[in-house]
């Protein structure tokens, strides 16, 4: 493997990364307020607060990694999106930022849940994959103009009136509701939780029919907007089929209320393939048709030491994510409540 | 909006000194409290005295609140500054991507240990246990500042890179962690944000003493924290120092417009105060003689290059005079509190936790010392100018073209505003509702071991 393809690869992970731990966050963060204004709030809100107090901190970390690693592979990156992205990118900083602030100060602030504070954290759970997703919409060329001088601009109208940018928006809100609502059956069932777990259940459920539904939608919206990367998105058809079959056994295990932790799995494993399907056919571009990995990658003294930095931070990074998930996660009695914080 | 005409470049540099400036204040908390923290729990460990464990905790709870505005704002920066200095990022992207990327494993070793710490509380039968989950955090929080001080002390003197014509050539992804700024640079910038920490934990303990609620605890606490400050402060004067003398040496244009020093001399004297007329005339000012060779290189007989020797369009603004000696007007009230302090605690101990000027002192000292970090930076930044990258790369060219910024501008300000404001009460809230000595009657840990 050359440099540009184990940097965009690292990135990538750390993105699908980033996907499933703000997708669980996001969502129950919804759920929470969901259930309050449904009068439901006192059967999952345990289970959800259990399980968000101590990682909430890590989850965004993924997202820093993400973009901060970004500049370093591929310097030219910060230059296109950074010019283009002044906009979207500042709403979803302040969103970030109103999210993650509000839900410290309803959660270790003495005034607990207010119910303006709940509509903030659910509300804004929702408009920050709205927001990050455009990037992604972006990457596929169109949006952007670049002209003989090399300046970038964005074509904002284009965003907004595009059918492929809205398909975008609406797989990414129903996928996070769809990945948190599984994680949480697997979550509620661990903490022995029957009432959270049947609500839940029914979320997850309600879910699934319309993340595939929107799925396709992608689908023929990127068939009409970039042809290219569609048809190499066909030569890893079968990884698309394999993401489908998980998503079938998934739903079956919780529609069994069967093995839920490995019914999670699969469900890592259908947005795990699609995720790389759809990134391996995005290669080589990073954004259509400007920038390729190959462009201006990193010079090569300053790839070896990033990768070797990255190899070694996995040495002090995974076994903390080990320890963080032993005592939060696989733990039962505090994942039951029966230890206090 | 605000301009006469738009000029992305003056918004971005407003915006990001805005975003910055707002951002130190909780980086600071961030890398000096979980330090404090740590002294306070092993204290408690070691003497076996609840009173300093109850410490550890009740510092734990405000600090989570610190951290989570910490957070957002340092996202906010990160991506501001790829937004707002895309051609800076760039070339900072080929040159000094090392730190950067190793400051978010900080991060991560951090948020990971903080959640541990703040819910392992009563888990691990071994208390030493749990401490020991605090010093990861500890460690993560300071390497992250070490790491964008880092970045920033390339800033200031690039260095592992060769440059041809103003374009950067070959680079050397470690040798460019090793400027010449970084020792000096780092070793403040920690020093000063465990100074400031301690100093904002004292002067909670100080308010609870001058309302007259004086439990033991609040004794214990501001015994430590105050014996730590004045340590902290000493070796943060005497580091102060250094970075003179490292400005004298490869910032030469920095040192000599923040004292304005305007001909280049020998037995330099240092200009305190006074105001500088049109014509480059210091009016009221106090002049010190051979003070500023001193500064700058430890000899009152040494040269001190001045403005004479700089390009006109490399000079800095002339105003950082003022940010400095202001910095050092606020340095020498905090070196008073601390002297009378240490002088009551040796001479005529019973005054330390009842004399109400020394309390009001102290309660003063944490504002200046925040305060002081501010200017410091202000200082330090707008002193680079007119370089993003001292030698490489002038502030205009990095900046984007965007419009918007005004805009963006605004709304920034309004939300450190609300974030700022909300933070503020929940705080005070916090600490109002619940006080030390109800938590310790309702912990039945009255006695507090020894003492
Ligand atoms: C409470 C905080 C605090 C205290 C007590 C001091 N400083 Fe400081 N100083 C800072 C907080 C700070 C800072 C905010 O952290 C700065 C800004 C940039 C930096 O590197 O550190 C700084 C920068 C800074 C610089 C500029 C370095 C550069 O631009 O590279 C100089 C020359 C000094 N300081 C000098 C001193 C001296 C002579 C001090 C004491 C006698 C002193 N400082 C105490
Ligand atoms: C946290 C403390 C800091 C504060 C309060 C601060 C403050 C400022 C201010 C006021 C400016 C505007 C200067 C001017 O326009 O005249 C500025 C510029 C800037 N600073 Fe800092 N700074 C801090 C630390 C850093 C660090 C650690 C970095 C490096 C990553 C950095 C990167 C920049 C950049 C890129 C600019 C814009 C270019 C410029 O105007 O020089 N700053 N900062
Ligand atoms: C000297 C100036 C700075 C210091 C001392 C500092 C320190 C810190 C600390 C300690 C935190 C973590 C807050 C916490 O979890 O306790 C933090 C957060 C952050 N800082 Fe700063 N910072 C500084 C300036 C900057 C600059 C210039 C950048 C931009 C590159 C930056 C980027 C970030 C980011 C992205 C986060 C959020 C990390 C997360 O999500 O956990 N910081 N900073």
């Amino acid at each position: 493997m050359s440099y540009e393809v184990i940097g965009i690869t690292v990135l990538w992970v750390f993105l699908f990364g980033y996907l499933i731990v703000a997708s669980i966050d996001f969502g129950a963060g919804f759920f929470s307020y969901y259930s309050t204004i449904t009068g439901k709030r006192h059967l999952i809100n345990n289970v959800i607060e259990r399980y968000l107090s101590p990682v909430w901190e890590v989850t965004n970390v993924f997202l820093v990694f993400f973009f901060v690693g970004f500049v370093g592979f591929f310097p030219d990156t910060a230059y296109y999106y950074g010019t283009a992205l002044l906009l979207p990118g500042s709403v979803a900083i302040i969103l970030l930022a109103i999210r993650g602030s509000y839900y410290a100060f309803s959660n270790y602030g003495s005034k607990k849940d207010s119910r303006f504070y709940l509509f903030l954290y659910g509300a804004s759970g929702l408009l920050i994959p709205a927001s990050l997703s455009t990037v992604l919409t972006i990457s596929e060329g169109g949006y952007i103009a670049v002209d003989d001088n090399n300046q970038v601009t964005f074509l904002f109208s284009r965003l907004f009136t595009s059918t492929y940018s809205w398909t975008v928006v609406l797989l990414a809100l129903v996928s996070v509701l769809y990945i948190s609502a599984m994680f949480l059956c697997y979550y509620a069932n661990r903490a022995n939780d029957r009432g959270a777990f049947e609500v839940v259940r029914k979320y997850a459920i309600a879910w699934s029919g319309p993340t595939i539904l929107s799925s396709l939608l992608v689908f023929f919206a990127i068939r009409g907007h970039n042809a290219g990367h569609f048809q190499r998105m066909e030569d890893y058809a079968w990884m698309f089929v394999l993401s489908f079959i998980c998503f079938l056994v998934a739903i079956y295990l919780v529609w069994a209320r069967k093995r839920l932790g490995l019914s999670f799995i699969f469900v890592l494993l259908q947005f795990g393939f699609a995720f790389f399907g759809y990134g391996a056919g995005h290669l080589p571009y990073i954004l259509y048709p400007y920038l390729t990995i190959y462009d201006n990658f990193t010079s090569e003294p300053m790839a070896i030491a990033l990768i070797s930095v990255f190899v070694l931070g996995l040495l002090l990074l995974i076994p903390s994510l080990y320890l963080l998930m032993r005592l939060f996660l696989f733990d039962a009695n505090y994942v039951q409540g029966k230890r206090n914080k | 909006m605000l301009l006469a005409s738009y000029d992305p470049v003056m918004y971005s540099r407003m915006l990001t000194g805005l975003t910055l400036a707002f951002h130190i204040i909780f980086a600071t908390i961030g890398v000096g409290v979980p330090l404090m923290i740590a002294l306070a729990e092993w204290i408690g460990i070691r003497r076996n005295d609840e009173h300093y464990l109850l410490m550890a905790r009740r510092w734990a709870r405000g600090f989570v609140i610190t951290v989570a505005v910490g957070v957002v704002t340092g996202t906010a920066i990160g991506l501001q500054l790829s937004l707002l200095w895309p051609s800076f990022m760039k070339v900072a992207g080929q040159s000094i991507a090392i730190p950067l990327f190793l400051e978010t494993f900080a991060f991560f070793f951090e948020a990971i240990f903080l959640g541990i710490y703040l819910y392992t509380w009563d888990r691990f039968k071994n208390k030493m246990t749990h401490f020991w989950m605090l010093i990861p955090v500890v460690i993560g929080s300071s390497a992250s500042a070490f790491f964008i001080t880092v970045v920033n002390a390339f800033m200031n003197a690039p260095a592992g890179v060769t440059v041809v014509d103003g374009k950067i050539t070959d680079i050397s992804p470690f040798g460019a962690m090793l400027s010449p700024a970084m020792p000096t640079k780092v070793s403040h910038v920690l020093i000063t944000a465990y100074l400031t920490c301690a100093f904002i934990l004292a002067a909670i303990s100080a308010w609870s003493l001058l309302k007259g609620r004086n439990h033991v605890y609040y004794k214990k606490a501001l015994k430590l924290t105050m014996i730590s400050a004045s340590v902290f402060l000493l070796s943060s004067a005497i580091i102060g120092d250094l970075s003179g003398k490292y400005l004298a040496n490869y910032q030469p244009e920095k040192l000599a417009a923040m004292e304005w020093h305007f001909e280049t001399s020998k037995q330099a004297p240092l200009v305190l105060g006074g105001i500088l007329t049109e014509d480059n005339e210091i009016k009221y000012g106090i002049k010190i003689p051979y003070a500023l060779s001193i500064l700058a290189h430890g000899l009152p007989n040494a040269e001190v290059t001045g403005l004479n020797d700089i390009p006109a369009d490399e000079t800095p603004p002339l105003w950082i005079h003022y940010l400095f000696d202001l910095k050092m007007s606020f340095v020498a009230m905090m070196v008073v509190v601390a002297l009378a302090f240490l002088l009551l605690l040796w001479r005529k101990r019973s005054l330390v936790y009842s004399n109400k000027w020394l309390l009001r002192g102290i309660i003063l000292a944490a504002p200046l010392a925040m305060l002081t970090i501010e200017h410091g930076w202000i200082f330090a930044e707008v002193g680079r100018q007119p370089w993003i990258l001292h030698g490489i790369m002038r502030t205009t060219e990095g900046a984007t073209v965007s419009d918007h910024v005004d805009t963006m501008l605004i709304v920034f300000a309004l939300l450190y505003i609300v974030l700022g404001l909300t933070a503020i009460r929940v705080l005070t809230r916090m600490f109002r509702n619940n006080r030390a000595e109800d938590e310790i009657a309702a912990r039945g840990i009255e006695g507090g071991g020894k003492q």
